[in-house]
């Protein structure tokens, strides 16, 4: 009899922890959501401004949206979404590039210079990126490429040049490829080249997907790198760049609702982007982790 | 075991055609190589290979003579001349006459001792490569062709083709910079004294100014660091905790829509940083949404001073890192997580532990065992965490007078030095400094690490 109600009781107490578990959750999960719903509602706001007594609208509209794409007098968003969408092509194309060759370097060949470069990148990776920003600016005005159109190309090379830094995820998910499969396909007569493009790469999908996932949202990202090199030239600014000045003072009364629609049309490629793409996120960090 | 494997790394990529042999072994037609670089390659019938070895040092001489002597002879003094107006006679106007500009002959003398290491470095390859052509000549062996050494860049020099676009990168737009920002901490570039255009080396006078604790500049650079640390200390280490235990909660067995519940919180990340950073800043105003929520329901009399009190704006920055950073750790721990081996947690069942010494006792150390690597990475991420601060509170609260505020880390410091009050010099010195504290972190812990110390264990 006790026994029976002791195991009951504790079905109980487990059925009671079970619910609060629950009701936490989902009190966490809507503080998680709360600033997400929030932009999009103000997105739609009618009312101006960026003062406001409720958390719901006074009223719904869409012009916010309208008046991000067609004022383009002070502040030209689908210049900016063009500009930020070049940048963000040739950036994951190079960086993937950089990024990949390096991991397989590191991860499959010997060579006298591969501890000090695996150390060399540790150490780099300790400065504060921007701290030579500066020096980065005056090095593309050296060589003609902080003026006009030429800006675009400053800030590819600014996302991408340092890509062969970031290799450490990509080579311990190679590192988790088996080894035997090189040497058999070496022993079969294949080049080193076969053996990256032919068995290494088509074998590490995961880590590619991310490594070009994550490259090409770079640029969207940023505002720092784009605010030194592009300086005043709204022309070349890049989203980041926008919706943060719609913010400064002189904007923020009259675009503080467009700066929410900018916003929006932001984060939903970027966040089908990632959803999408989050099974290889979690496989490639978790074979990185591994190493 | 372990000795033998020792031994055997000394000598892995050990080779006779070192420059020393070949300046002791050589034949005349190497040691020509030391001046005319390629004349060895040129006269064992690798031509090509030879010119193009002629050609880098023609290249270089050139660039000696037009440019690269005056850069180096402007390094010691970093110009003299000031901009000056010049009546001209023909025009009738005022001319300006170019002064020099201390900062393009800095960066050029760096950058011609980088071409002139990078030259030293090529000259060497073509002395060894002549000694070596040399050497298998006497021994009739086979010379590889031009062809056969473009092969060879997809075999077995893979590496020397698939590094070179990354390293040129990296050395261009990472090292010369770093190391022009790095002689910037050693002159009086900035402001003060309207030493914006010309200036010199003024020694370690920087690092004492910052390292002084009766200066002003040096108390706001002690109180910043340890903001800092604190700061990283704190997002580090709660992010990580809270981030687990969210974690195993959604994966107990009990919890339902497991997937529903991570999605919910993967959202956030999807969400673009700096957007949601500023969307939390704008709520967060005294004239935000929240604010004006709890005052209008009666919950508070005055505005919170989220971003105005020192301790608040210090509590709200690291709460709200909370926001952005346990996601990223949920998605990260999760696949790790259900790697420990069940049994160990059978064990402890049956031993009686409860949910929470399981969780000291076999979740945590198992966990910081795999993922002390990713924990560093975390660390310096979180002490260079430009966005947060920047985004957030901009380091405010500032004091009147101050240079930085109570939310400062050393890299918004850093960036408020230099862009907004043009204080190059300290800012360079904060960045070393920035630097000194992450090395000595990340070296004790990074090769502490079995990952380090036993790399190719896992391979």
């Amino acid at each position: 009899m006790a026994a029976q109600k002791n195991v009951s009781g504790s079905k109980v107490k487990k059925k009671v922890v079970n619910v609060i578990v629950h009701v936490i959750l989902a009190i966490l999960a809507f503080i998680w959501l709360l600033p997400i719903f929030w932009v999009i509602l103000t997105s739609f706001r009618a009312e101006k401004g960026s003062y406001v007594t409720s958390f719901f609208p006074k009223g719904y509209t869409l012009n916010n949206y309208k008046k991000l794409f067609t004022d383009t007098s002070i502040l030209d968003f689908p210049q900016m979404f063009k500009n930020t969408f070049i940048i963000a092509i040739f950036t994951c194309i190079i960086a993937t590039i950089f990024v990949l060759s390096v991991a397989y370097c590191m991860s499959r060949m010997r060579f006298k210079m591969r501890k000090p470069y695996m150390n060399m990148a540790m150490i780099l990776g300790l400065f504060p990126s921007f701290m030579s920003m500066i020096a980065v600016y005056y090095i593309l005005k050296a060589i003609g490429l902080s003026e006009g159109s030429m800006i675009r190309v400053a800030l590819i090379i600014v996302y991408s040049a340092g890509a062969g830094m970031q290799f450490y995820v990509a080579k311990g998910f190679f590192d988790t490829v088996p080894k035997a499969l090189d040497e058999a396909a070496i022993i079969d007569g294949a080049t080193r080249w076969q053996v990256f493009t032919k068995i290494v790469v088509p074998l590490s999908k995961p880590i590619i997907v991310y490594t070009i996932i994550t490259s090409f949202m770079t640029p969207w990202l940023d505002f720092i790198f784009a605010k030194v090199i592009c300086r005043a030239d709204a022309k070349y600014y890049t989203v980041a760049l926008g919706l943060w000045k719609m913010l400064e003072k002189e904007y923020i009364d009259s675009w503080y609702t467009c700066f929410a629609a900018g916003a929006v049309v932001v984060s939903i490629p970027i966040a089908i982007l990632f959803l999408a793409t989050q099974k290889f996120y979690v496989e490639g960090m978790s074979g990185a982790v591994k190493g | 075991m372990k000795q033998a494997g020792k031994k055997k790394k000394v000598k892995e990529f050990a080779t006779e055609y070192t420059l020393a042999n070949a300046i002791k072994k050589g034949d005349v037609f190497t040691r020509l190589s030391l001046i005319i670089m390629g004349f060895g390659n040129i006269v064992h019938k690798q031509i090509l290979k030879g010119l193009m070895f002629l050609g880098v040092e023609v290249a270089y001489i050139w660039f000696m003579i037009t440019s690269g002597f005056y850069n180096l002879s402007m390094l010691p003094s970093l110009g003299w001349r000031e901009q000056e107006k010049v009546w001209n006679e023909k025009k009738s106007v005022y001319e300006y006459t170019a002064g020099d500009q201390s900062l393009l002959l800095l960066l050029y003398g760096i950058a011609t001792i980088f071409i002139t290491v990078c030259f030293i470095v090529v000259w060497k390859e073509a002395v060894t490569s002549s000694y070596k052509s040399q050497v298998l000549a006497k021994e009739g062996k086979h010379l590889n062709t031009f062809k056969e050494d473009c092969k060879s860049l997809l075999n077995q020099n893979l590496y020397k083709l698939l590094m070179a676009g990354p390293l040129a990168g990296i050395f261009i737009f990472t090292v010369l910079p770093l190391i022009f920002m790095i002689t910037m901490a050693f002159t009086n570039y900035s402001k003060v004294n309207d030493h914006l255009t010309l200036f010199d080396w003024v020694g370690l006078a920087n690092f004492k100014k910052i390292l002084n604790f009766n200066d002003s500049i040096g108390s706001t650079f002690y109180s910043v660091l340890a903001w800092t640390i604190i700061w990283a200390i704190f997002a580090t280490a709660l992010n990580y905790i809270l981030g687990m235990i969210l974690a195993i909660v959604i994966n107990r067995k009990e919890t339902h829509a497991k997937a529903f519940w991570r999605f919910c919180f993967v959202l956030s990340i999807a969400v673009p940083q700096f957007v949601s950073l500023l969307i939390m800043r704008t709520m967060l105003q005294p004239t935000g949404i929240v604010n004006t929520l709890l005052l209008k329901h009666g919950l508070i009399d005055t505005a919170l001073p989220f971003f105005t009190n020192a301790t608040w704006a210090r509590v709200t920055v690291i709460v709200i890192n909370l926001w952005v950073g346990i996601p990223y750790t949920l998605l990260q721990v999760t696949g790790i997580l259900q790697n420990i081996p069940a049994e160990l947690y059978e064990a402890a069942k049956i031993d009686g532990a409860n949910a929470v010494q399981t969780f000291f006792k076999i979740t945590l150390p198992y966990m910081l065992f795999v993922m002390t690597p990713y924990l560093i990475t975390q660390f310096t991420g979180n002490v260079n965490n430009f966005n947060v601060i920047f985004l957030l509170s901009g380091g405010n609260p500032t004091p009147v007078e101050a240079t930085a505020g109570k939310t400062d880390l050393l890299v918004t410091w850093l960036y408020k030095l230099t862009i907004e009050k043009n204080y190059y010099n300290l800012g360079a010195v904060i960045g070393i400094m920035t630097f000194i504290v992450l090395a000595i972190v990340a070296l004790v812990t990074y090769r502490n690490t079995t990952s380090y110390k036993d790399e190719e264990g896992f391979m």
